[in-house]
């Protein structure tokens, strides 16, 4: 009789199986996880886009205030989603957003892009060999990054910013940083 | 439904380009650099495809992934190097074989713990076929009143 | 009106379905005539109605009636015909109304040429055939019905994937459907034999040609599988060990151990326990590969659109299922007893040990498949297992066990003689070595398991044959050796072919795992590339047309010292509707290796291509290989022996004494 329990093997094994394939169901599997929370912006310096100006975007401009940097594209349908929104934190001036126009084959695409839906943006730099992306881990757009004063990231968005995701998550994170940052000495960011 | 459904393929869509990945103007002058970067993208993960190596990839993102790494190649840096950048950006996960770390330990050791149970379950099989005809062959020997007993019956049938 | 109709045929199905299920159970366990009679009929009249059901959606995509919205979404007037049928299974819906058609079938098959199984048998193993079948017919009337309409029809449907356009790709999922659904039956048997508490000579031979069968549309499925993607994806590659491929895999494997257990138990009475937990294991495998592939719990190159609530109905359905036959047998194998004994070293020893050894090369591939999933469930964060992982697990796993083979057949039942059979197999070791030393000395740069697995292949077939004229005994007496191999049961040559096949296959992929040779570069027309010693001449590109696309077409001339020896065409389609570009490559094959040709886009304005140019060493043998496999089973499948007087359930001894 001591063998008889040796039976129930294989439905304990289905068991356990049976619990992670339940986990799974709630994960996605698609999603990366954020490699640079809590690590400095890295290092990049992008030439303008046609139509606005001499100056690009560099990581060095993201000292002093918190900012959001929004990764987008004239290619990207979910962009479209996202962008009256954007818009609309531009109005209300509560942070400011610097753009990443990536993978434009055409030079004029993102112009053009912005022209037509408006322009949240107060730095664009240009990618078109997605060198910033992939030195921000970027894999679809749109993605935004928050950066806090000390150019450090602090939280990565995959996905539309909607009124849900600022109020919820960027609003509470970039208020709590200025408050930290004003402070002195501290250095105290949520994550 | 039909939006999500019609997002959902047209990812496929995007994701399963068939090849002509690598494109003769990314191709390196030095063949031993070529080899190295080819290498090297054979074994990175396309993280914008459903299960494609870089180097097998159509995407745009592999695409740019693969002058990346011709790109740290020619300024000099090693293939661990290479390797090690593009997994600080994008996690373990665009590895397409797992690193050897304590959170794959069960994954690599897991395949010598099947064999090493399938040998046990074997060494437990025998041992109990063996039991078992050790039993059958100890056959408890009569008594004296059975052995009188068949004795009787064997005669009984003779005669 | 069609489309009602095939909705409505789908949920009769479900309640005959539920009548299936429940009541010849019951009446074999009480012994009543009149309930284990409706098995048969209530098999029958299902198999009917899932057909006029499936009939109904063929007709649907036919017909092009887009107010349907799964036509809508997958087909198009533009698409040729072939496609607009194949596109019935070629989305979610669609393919589980083929899964429960296949179950159907099966089930009406044994309902029709089951007639020596005994009535308590037959009940019982065709109500569990019915129980899954209502709980894919229920996943299908709640989540994923076919017949759903779409308010206001459009004009003109989607397209299938124009990956998916192509005849190899058509008939891809039927066949590999009837092989991995087809194991539902020897599960069905297995659970039988569990609720009977007896599993006998008779019980295995009933069960060998259903899962024999299975097992040859399975291997003829993967096979069709692999061939496609190395024609179509263009880069010569045929596995990728992609999650959906691992999950057709795993049953393959798990079928093939349950194809040799289950000969134990018919010759020997032994290995009972293993051998109903395989047929458990084997469907349960295929049941896992259903939900994996339409959960989204994976990512994958196959996946089809994926829904989580989907996936939660699929796993409860996979708790009940799976998890209560293996309650089940928990509770009832013990019950199994096996009479038969052997030595470690014999023939069943052998198959054990091809037992063990399978099952060990699929939780391998269940580990690396599932591994990322774990790890993330328990926020270990993500990880992806590629190839390289599986490659460097699963090939050592199997070198011992090719090895093995060609020792199998010539060891004896009950107890072996080793070193007798490695005296018989001196020739297939020394050919072996010697297939290894060239191949190394040959093509040094190859990698090493590619080499070994030359020496494998020579030696496993040699081997085989060895026996085969062993059997024969062609060389001690040659006289009577013509009449003997005639006299050969088909089974046997069944074996034979089946040994053999995988030697080819094996070749096969050891040199185009191995030594794929490959040039990328643009080419001006006329210009030359030399590839592993053949001339490649770059002829021009021209437009090119077909119904539902336009392709820039690729013409290339192949020559060897000079001499012409093939002409490829290779095109890159667009397809404007279906939004996508696919390449089709020029291949021209040959023993030696495919000449394989991919154009791609112009390069600048004076006529010059993006070429890609590889020579492919010893694919063919491959697709030859697992052809001889399946029709080494399939002539075991016509083994009179399987078919005419299948035995009564008569004392062990008789049955043991018929076998060969």
């Amino acid at each position: 009789m001591n063998n008889r329990w040796l039976y129930t093997i294989p439905l304990a094994i289905f068991c356990v199986l049976g619990i992670y394939l339940g986990i799974g169901l709630t994960l996605d599997p698609k999603q990366l996880p954020n490699m640079l929370d809590g690590q400095p912006v890295p290092a990049f310096d992008l030439p303008p886009i046609k139509d606005r100006g001499a100056k690009g975007f560099a990581s060095t401009d993201l000292e002093g205030d918190v900012t959001l940097v929004n990764i987008f594209g004239s290619w990207c349908v979910a962009c479209r989603t996202e962008h009256p929104y954007l818009m609309k934190l531009k109005e209300q001036g509560a942070v400011p957003i610097h753009g990443i126009d990536w993978r434009e084959e055409d030079p004029d695409a993102g112009p053009r892009w912005l022209k037509r839906f408006g322009d949240p943006y107060t730095l664009v730099g240009d990618d078109p060999r997605s060198k910033a992306a992939i030195a921000f881990g970027v894999t679809g757009a749109p993605e935004t990054f928050l950066v806090d004063q000390k150019g450090v990231i602090r939280y990565k968005h995959i996905g539309p910013v909607n009124d849900e995701v600022w109020k919820e998550v960027l609003q509470p994170l970039i208020q709590q940083l200025r408050r930290n940052g004003s402070q002195t000495g501290g250095q105290k960011g949520g994550s | 439904m039909l939006k999500r459904l019609l997002l959902a393929t047209a990812l496929l869509f995007a994701a399963l380009q068939p090849a002509l990945a690598v494109d003769p103007a990314e191709v390196l002058d030095d063949p031993a650099l070529e080899a190295r970067a080819r290498d090297i993208s054979k074994g990175l993960r396309c993280v914008v495809c459903q299960n494609q190596s870089i180097d097998d990839s159509d995407a745009t993102l592999a695409r740019d992934l693969r002058l990346l790494v011709r790109e740290r190649l020619t300024a000099g840096d090693s293939n661990k190097q290479v390797v090690d950048y593009v997994v600080s950006r994008y996690g373990d996960f665009v590895l397409l074989k797992p690193p050897f770390k304590f959170a794959t330990l069960a994954l690599w050791l897991g395949p010598l713990l099947f064999v090493a149970l399938a040998l046990i379950a074997a060494f437990a099989f025998f041992r109990r076929q063996r039991a078992a005809r050790a039993e059958t062959v100890a056959a408890p020997a009569l008594s004296d009143e059975q052995k009188k007993r068949l004795d009787d019956l064997l005669k009984g049938d003779g005669s | 009106m069609t489309a009602e109709l095939g909705h409505f045929t789908l949920i009769l199905a479900l309640c005959v379905a539920l009548v299936q299920a429940v009541f010849p159970l019951v009446g074999a366990a009480r012994d009543n005539e009149v309930w284990m009679g409706l098995a048969r009929p209530t098999a029958m009249f299902q198999f009917l109605l899932v057909a006029i059901s499936f009939g109904c959606l063929t007709h649907l995509y036919v017909t092009s009636d887009f107010s349907v919205l799964n036509v809508a979404s997958n087909s198009n007037t533009a698409m040729p015909m072939l496609y607009k049928i194949s596109g019935v299974w070629g989305n979610h819906e669609g393919s589980l109304l083929l899964w429960v058609l296949i179950l159907a079938i099966f089930g009406a098959a044994v309902a029709a040429f089951g007639r020596n199984l005994p009535p308590a048998l037959r009940a019982r193993v065709l109500s569990v055939q019915s129980m899954i079948a209502v709980g894919f017919y229920l996943f299908m009337l709640f989540t994923s019905n076919p017949f759903e309409r779409l308010f206001p029809a459009p004009i003109n449907g989607r397209e299938l994937n124009p990956l998916l356009q192509d005849p190899g790709l058509a008939f891809h999922p039927p066949m590999l459907y009837l092989g991995y659904v087809g194991f539902s039956m020897a599960f069905s048997f297995a659970i039988a034999a569990l609720i009977e508490g007896r599993v006998d000579a008779a019980w295995a031979r009933w069960v060998r040609p259903w899962t024999m069968a299975a097992w040859c549309f399975l291997t003829g499925g993967i096979t069709l599988g692999s061939w496609w993607a190395y024609y179509e994806l263009g880069w010569g590659g045929w596995w990728y060990w992609d999650p959906v491929e691992n999950a057709s895999f795993m049953p393959w494997l798990a079928g093939t151990a349950l194809l040799h257990s289950a000969t134990v138990v018919e010759k020997r009475d032994s290995l009972k326990g293993w051998t109903v937990l395989l047929a458990i294991i084997t469907f349960s495998l295929s049941l896992l590969g259903t939900f994996l592939v339409r959960s989204g719990v994976l990512t994958s190159v196959h996946a089809f659109a994926t829904d989580p609530t989907r996936g939660v109905f699929i796993l409860m359905l996979l708790i009940v299922v799976i998890g209560g036959s293996l309650a089940l047998y928990a509770f009832r194998a013990p019950k199994l007893v096996s009479s038969g004994l052997f030595q470690p070293i014999s023939r069943e020893g052998a198959l054990l040990f091809n037992n063990l050894v399978m099952t060990t090369a699929a939780a391998a591939v269940l580990l690396g498949t599932l591994y990322p999933l774990f790890l993330d469930a328990i926020g270990g964060g993500k990880v992806s297992v590629g190839p390289p992982f599986f490659n460097a697990v699963f090939i050592p796993i199997m070198i011992p066990m090719i090895a093995a083979m060609a020792f199998g057949p010539l060891l004896n039942w009950k107890r072996g003689d080793l070193v007798a059979a490695f005296g018989q197999l001196k020739l297939a070791a020394i050919l072996g070595l010697v297939a290894l030393a060239a191949t190394y000395m040959w093509q040094t740069d190859g990698p090493i398991f590619a080499t070994l697995g030359m020496g494998l292949a020579v030696w496993l077939a040699v081997g085989t044959l060895t026996e085969l004229a062993g059997r024969a005994r062609l060389f001690s007496a040659p006289a009577g050796a013509w009449g003997r191999f005639r006299r050969m049961p088909r089974a046997s040559w069944g074996m034979v072919l089946g040994h053999f096949g995988l030697a080819l296959a094996i070749a096969g992929m050891a040199g185009a795992g191995g030594w794929t040779k490959e040039s990328i570069q643009t080419m001006h027309p006329g210009e030359k590339v030399e590839l592993a010693g053949y001339e490649f001449t770059f002829d021009g590109a021209s437009e090119g047309q077909g119904p539902n696309y336009t392709a820039i077409v690729g013409k290339f001339t192949v020559r060897k010292g000079g001499d012409e020896i093939a002409k490829l065409v290779a095109e890159k389609r667009n397809y404007p509707i279906g939004g996508m570009p696919t390449t089709e490559a020029g291949i021209e094959t040959r023993l030696a290796g495919d000449l394989y040709a991919v154009i791609g886009d112009p390069e600048g304005e004076d006529g010059a291509y993006v070429t890609r140019l590889y020579f492919n060493p010893l694919v063919v043998w491959m697709w030859i290989g697992a052809m001889v496999m399946v029709f080494g089973g399939v002539l075991s499948l016509t083994d009179r022996r399987y078919r005419v007087g299948a035995p009564k359930r008569s004392r062990a001894g008789a049955a043991v004494a018929a076998g060969a």
